[in-house]
């Protein structure tokens, strides 16, 4: 089916956008929501099961507590109500990677509600940014489900598969379901605004250190859903939800697509579908999933098999006494402490490195170098390697070592890469591979006056020059200098030399 | 109390994945209407003090320490698995999304 796509900036003139979202967060505990089975990513198939998450008859789930205690702390971070006493439900439909036909998860007594969560859109002209306050309805705990992959057909998807082969290692571990309430007036910056909103919740999730918060690997997962109404009319149109919307990206292409699609059909006088789509990462298009209609029909009802949830409000203190800082707070401070300008800030953050720069200045560096290690000769290793800067096997205390030798003049910034070198080749401490790589800047005077005697020997015009008062010719000899020592000499040190001798 | 109503009962058969004939749905309607109505006679007896109970036993908070414990192995696990094939339970071709 062809469809018409109303250019982005003719849907806001005349259409007002409500968008909603909808957050699975895969929580980083030991073990499952409802049993003792690793809930670790990556295992062989069918390795992490057991009677509970494969619903052998018979079985008896059991609440995990510690998972209990995220939910709790996601959403007091959210600015939540906290329930005095919830209930588990059991939302009922078939489907193959989920082996009860029911999934344990929380109907009309979500254990968090009506929070909130201001987000910055930043401004394109690097002025000041504009904050929308993003309603939270509720934070629920529910379970994941097993992984599918279909065998034949042409593409390894659902259409055309000969038959399914899953693997319930997934199923049963711990989600937090976030919704928002409608959002609403945020015009052309909807697609912006989805971006930050997930972004942030991301960077809370960070903080809170309760997930890996993986996007791409599916451990944070955005359903991103989108209605317009004509423009003033205060009215809410039929949205369509996008499903499993997995890069930020991903997030602000999908809400522009589906703004310029609905458009389209409403424009034509049709209406739009109430239906499930799926988000395509190469084109930035949706195509439709699901149709919701009766198929919602779940019936939910309370789970029998576990009893209700009742945090103790001393519970619930204890645990907002271990929240950490507000990521955007903590990041205007970090601006502030370190000098930095927007620029420099903005590109730390999107290199993901805030952390570990704050973790190398508490580590004794400067704020600028550690920006500078991270952003530049880091970043590129990560990016060879093709990890995050996290996963790269140097440590902020490594990098303060490492700055902490280029300042006392024991290396320079050349013979530094080395010394990463030689930390990612897991070579010991810096001044270990120091030693053993012999890198250490040659402090000795001797050798370094006849290396300067050398290269002014072999270079006499360039000496004239500078004996002539250009001192900008001082490079060239010091660039002799500097081969002859095999990068092993302080440059400042060799530029008084030259300079002196020349004099 | 209101009659549950053939094409109710046919939905609902739908949602279980119950394949009912027109036969069948015409004798199990009205069998399920008289199940309900006997079970309505609880509200009967039940005073408005006396709120919906989903659990007879006042427990709350009943955790478990966030600890691995050992499950099966795969061959365990798939030991009651019609079919099998690459470590995976392997299913009929799946129509349709998942919810
Ligand atoms: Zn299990």
């Amino acid at each position: 089916m062809s469809e018409t796509l109303v250019p982005f900036d003719e849907v806001v003139e005349r259409f007002d956008p409500a968008l909603g979202l909808e957050i699975h967060v895969e929580l980083n505990t030991n073990t499952k929501m409802f049993c003792g089975c690793p809930a670790v990513f990556g295992g062989e198939p069918n390795t992490q099961v057991c009677p509970t998450c494969l619903g052998l008859p018979g079985a008896m789930p059991v609440v995990n507590g510690k998972a209990v205690e995220s939910a709790i702390r996601i959403g007091l971070a959210l600015n939540c109500e906290i329930a005095e006493w919830c209930r588990f439900a059991r939302k009922n439909y078939f489907y193959p990677d989920m082996p009860k036909n029911f999934q344990t998860s929380q109907y009309d007594e979500p254990i968090a509600f009506e929070g909130y969560l201001d987000v910055t859109v930043p401004d394109e002209n690097g002025g000041e940014g504009e904050t929308f306050r993003i309603e939270i309805e509720r934070a629920h705990m529910e379970e994941d489900t097993g992984k599918s992959s279909h065998v034949g057909g042409s593409d390894g998807r659902i259409h055309g598969a000969d038959y399914s082969l899953v693997d319930y290692n997934r199923a049963g571990i711990p989600l937090i379901e976030i919704v928002t309430k409608p959002i609403l007036g945020t015009g052309d910056k909807a697609p912006l605004v989805a971006k930050a909103y997930v972004s942030a919740i991301r960077d809370l999730i960070v903080a809170l250190g309760v997930s890996d918060a993986r996007m791409d690997q599916g451990s944070i997962r955005a359903d991103v859903n989108l209605s317009l109404a004509p423009k003033g009319s205060g009215v809410l149109g039929t949205r369509s939800e996008t499903k499993n919307v997995n890069s930020l990206r991903s997030v602000e292409r999908a809400v522009r697509f589906e703004m310029s699609r609905h458009a389209g059909i409403l424009d034509a006088g049709g209406s739009v579908l109430q239906e499930t789509r799926h988000f395509h990462e190469n084109d930035g298009t949706t195509s439709s999933g699901r149709e919701k209609s009766d198929a919602e029909d779940y019936r939910y009802f309370p789970e029998p098999d576990l009893v209700p949830v009742a945090p103790s409000r001393e519970w619930v203190e204890e645990l907002r006494a271990t929240l950490p800082e507000n990521p955007a707070v903590k990041r205007t401070r970090l601006q502030g402490e370190w000098g930095f300008t927007d620029l420099e800030m903005r590109d730390t953050v999107g290199a993901g490195a805030l952390d570990l720069v704050e973790q190398t200045v508490a580590a004794g560096a400067a704020p600028q170098a550690a920006r500078k290690w991270w952003l530049t000769e880091l970043a590129r290793r990560a990016n060879d390697a093709g990890v995050e800067l996290t996963e790269l096997a140097v440590t902020p205390a490594q990098v303060a070592a490492v700055q902490a030798l280029v300042d006392a003049k024991t290396i320079n910034d050349k013979l530094a890469r080395q010394v990463f070198d030689g930390l990612l080749a897991g070579e010991g401490t810096p001044e270990e591979i120091i030693a053993a790589r012999g890198l250490a800047v040659v402090s000795d005077e001797g050798a370094l006056s006849a290396a300067v005697d050398k290269a002014i020997a072999e270079n006499p015009d360039i000496a004239d020059k500078i004996r002539d008062g250009k001192l900008a010719a001082a490079g060239a000899l010091i660039g002799a200098v500097m081969k002859e020592m095999r990068g092993q000499a302080d440059a400042g040190r060799v530029r008084e030399l030259v300079l002196e001798k020349l004099s | 109390m209101s009659q549950l109503t053939r094409d109710e009962v046919a939905h609902l058969a739908d949602l279980a994945r119950i394949d009912l004939d027109d036969a069948e749905l015409d004798h199990l309607a009205p069998q399920l209407n008289v199940i309900l109505e006997s079970v309505a006679s609880i509200s009967g007896v039940a005073g408005d003090d006396v709120p919906p109970t989903s659990h007879p036993i006042p427990l709350t908070n009943v955790f478990r320490d966030d600890v691995v414990v050992p499950g099966l192995t795969a061959e365990q696990a798939l030991s009651g698995a019609p079919e099998a094939e690459e470590q995976r339970f392997r299913v009929p071709r799946i129509l349709g999304d998942e919810q």
